[in-house]
């Protein structure tokens, strides 16, 4: 028994390390990545315009971004701000359908939502610290996110959120950074109300 | 079943073993965890509202926090077990690294991957949204080939040169470290570009989930048991219980591990049955670490009264309980009931310190204590009463803080569900923590007692018993 397959080295390296591995893989990557593109396709260029960015620049932001080209990649600029800061370990992207959070943060998250670029790489998140954040448009106003990104106690008084300075010009305003992640935050769920996602939703 | 094959033989010469190397990444490798504590205490005070660096943005608490996971995953446990390994494996083959300049570089290229990691967060916030991956995406390709060289030239070289001359089965923990850089060096792959670039949402989110489990459960873990199951025959002097249990101990793991990672998003809209495949494999591992720690406390019993008088042994085993105890921990989160209640709050938190610190830290501790005086030429420490109190301090602190953050957790998940206001939840967490920035300080000042003696151990070469390269083999058992 000296030699029996379970102790070889070429059979710990092929079965149980590349073999077992690429099971799961399959079954944990390439099963549910063909899947969920069956039932909501990713969706990019125009098709991802139409169905998850307004009609027009939302009225807060027309000061700041041009045209929906500009808002655009305002969003984009958002969202690697969200990841750089780190938000995204202490606020979570999806609502689940238990534990009361329907009636807490809105409708239970859906595939075909985050089946998007924006969600390359995705942002569900694994702690909260602060509340879900995936149905977070339209719950503040634009001046309440802007007060809070400066001093979050100022809003939130038992907030544990820390202050983000550098997303303001030393005038206070808000800088290029400041306003591509308000703009993001202010996005994230808002394509539930447009036409072309009202039949999607269950 | 052959005498090799479960216990760990006296080599009749060290020459095989790069003795400086092994020091080199010992060293570097508290160093690391050195900083990376500090940045997690740092990090800490955010949630007491006394952050020591307000208002600077290249030490704020979200570009800290990235600094303490990575600091503690690919600062310390890649850079200690890699040079663990630089010890056993060429112990248990007589072969050294295929070649040494290789080694020397490979040492090397690690390091600056880590500091540019450190710099690209702290200064740059580069950051890449995969957790325990968030090493900068333009490190990562030159991660992988850091891992390819040091696979090839470290680990699978030497082994497979070994295997191929000797024609018998592998010592158990060769097939552990075989099979944990297959699966890194693929999984690196997997994790750090298709949920990057290619798989959005919830298949991304399945992917990463892999990614995340299996940086620990197929590196960390079968790494760190592979390194216990040298040194506890070799301090015991004495045989692993049973070679057919370290079998099915080492198949099963290797089988239901990969399984495991969509339990880190359950409840999403990742595909049902991959949530339910994850939970059972899940709770199926739990049964498989019963065999593993069944075999080692059967060893341990030959030992007597060793397995807590000596020092190695004694980080050993209060490693091992705590792997047993999370274990536990887990078959029970694992399920979708009690998710619903933990998910998402401290809980977590404390489970993923009790594996990363409590058990394969301390694996490594244990192996330090026992091997960083040899490397260094000398047959004790500098200061033994040290090591004493650097073990009491963070083992205390280790299980503190777990029992802390699980009944923060508890409080925090109960909020949520009773649909109080969110900030309740916030307030209601305060006490706890600060009282796990008190553990963390209990560890910290463990820690740095440890790195103080070794350093002290260390500068005291001068003085040594004996050339390094000749170190005592363990005997036979």
């Amino acid at each position: 028994m000296g030699s029996s397959f379970f102790e070889k080295a070429s059979s710990v390296a092929t079965v149980a390390g590349f073999g077992f591995y690429m099971a799961a893989f399959g079954l944990l990557g390439v099963l549910p990545w063909l899947m969920t593109d069956k039932i909501a396709p990713v969706q990019s260029g125009r098709q991802f315009e139409q169905r998850f960015l307004p009609a027009q620049v939302p009225l807060d932001f027309r000061g700041h971004y041009k045209d929906l080209a500009a808002y655009r990649d305002g969003l984009y600029l958002g969202k690697k701000v969200y990841i750089a800061e780190g938000c995204w370990h202490c606020h979570t992207q999806y609502v689940r359908p238990v534990g009361n959070e329907a009636a807490r943060y809105g409708p239970v998250s859906e595939n075909w939502e985050y089946q998007n670029e924006m969600n390359l790489p995705q942002l569900f998140g694994t702690r909260r610290v602060g509340p879900d954040l995936i149905r977070e448009y339209n719950k503040h106003s634009t001046d309440w996110h802007i007060a809070h990104f400066r001093n979050p106690t100022d809003v939130v008084p038992e907030s544990v959120m820390p202050s983000y300075d550098w997303f303001f010009n030393s005038d206070g305003s808000l800088n290029d950074r400041g306003w591509a992640i308000v703009a993001y935050v202010q996005w994230l769920g808002s394509w539930r109300e447009l036409p072309a996602n009202k039949k999607e939703q269950g | 079943m052959t005498v090799q094959s479960t216990s760990p033989t006296a080599m009749p010469s060290d020459d095989v073993v790069n003795v400086t190397r092994v020091r080199w990444w010992l060293g570097a490798a508290f160093f690391w965890l050195f900083a990376a504590m500090l940045a997690g205490l740092i990090y800490s005070s955010q949630y007491l509202r006394m952050y020591v660096f307000p208002g600077i943005e290249y030490l704020s608490p979200g570009r800290v926090r990235v600094t303490h996971t990575s600091g503690v995953a690919f600062g310390f446990l890649v850079t200690s077990t890699l040079g663990l390994m630089e010890y056993v494996i060429p112990k248990l083959t007589q072969r050294p690294v295929l070649n040494q300049k290789v080694g020397w570089f490979a040492f090397f290229a690690w390091q600056a991957i880590l500091v540019a990691t450190v710099v690209g967060y702290l200064g740059f916030g580069q950051m890449q949204a995969i957790e325990w991956g968030e090493t900068p995406v333009w490190i990562d390709p030159i991660v992988m080939v850091a891992l390819v060289i040091v696979t090839a030239n470290n680990i699978l070289g030497p082994i497979f040169q070994h295997a191929t001359k000797s024609g018998k089965g592998l010592y158990v923990s060769l097939w552990y470290f075989i099979a944990a850089f297959v699966w890194t060096g693929v999984n690196y792959f997997v994790g750090n570009f298709f949920p990057e670039y290619w798989v959005p949402g919830s298949a991304g989110a399945s992917l990463t989930s892999m990614y995340i489990h299996d940086l620990v459960g197929l590196y960390v873990t079968p790494v760190g048991w592979g390194l216990m199951y040298y040194l506890v025959p070799v301090v015991l002097k004495k045989p692993v219980f049973s070679h057919n249990v370290s079998l099915l101990g080492f198949w099963a793991l290797a089988f239901l591990y990969p399984l495991n990672g969509a339990h880190h998003y359950l409840h999403s809209p990742i595909p049902m049955w991959v949530q339910a495949m994850s939970v059972l494999a899940s709770v199926g591992v739990h049964l498989v670490v019963y065999t593993v720690i069944y075999n080692f406390w059967q060893t341990l019993r030959q030992g007597g009264t060793d397995s807590y008088t000596k020092l190695p042994l004694r980080w050993f085993v209060a490693g091992a309980v705590s792997y047993l105890l999370t274990c536990m921990q887990c078959a029970l989160h694992v399920t979708f009931t009690v998710q619903e209640h933990v998910h998402f709050t401290d809980w977590v938190v404390g489970h993923a310190h009790f594996v990363m610190f409590g058990t394969f830290s301390f694996f490594v501790f244990g192996f330090t204590v026992y091997l960083w005086p040899r490397v260094c030429g000398r047959t004790t420490w500098h200061s033994e009463t040290a090591n004493h109190y650097a073990f009491w301090l963070m083992a205390v602190g280790n299980l503190t803080m777990w029992l802390v953050l699980m009944i923060a957790g508890l409080i925090q998940g109960q909020s949520w569900k009773g649909l109080e206001p969110f900030t309740k939840s916030v307030t209601s967490s305060a006490p706890y923590w600060l009282a796990r920035t008190f553990t963390g300080i209990a560890i910290f000042v463990g820690f740095s007692l440890m790195f103080w003696n070794m350093i002290q151990t260390a500068r005291s070469r001068e003085e040594a018993e004996y050339d390094p390269r000749t170190i005592p083999s363990p005997s036979p058992a």
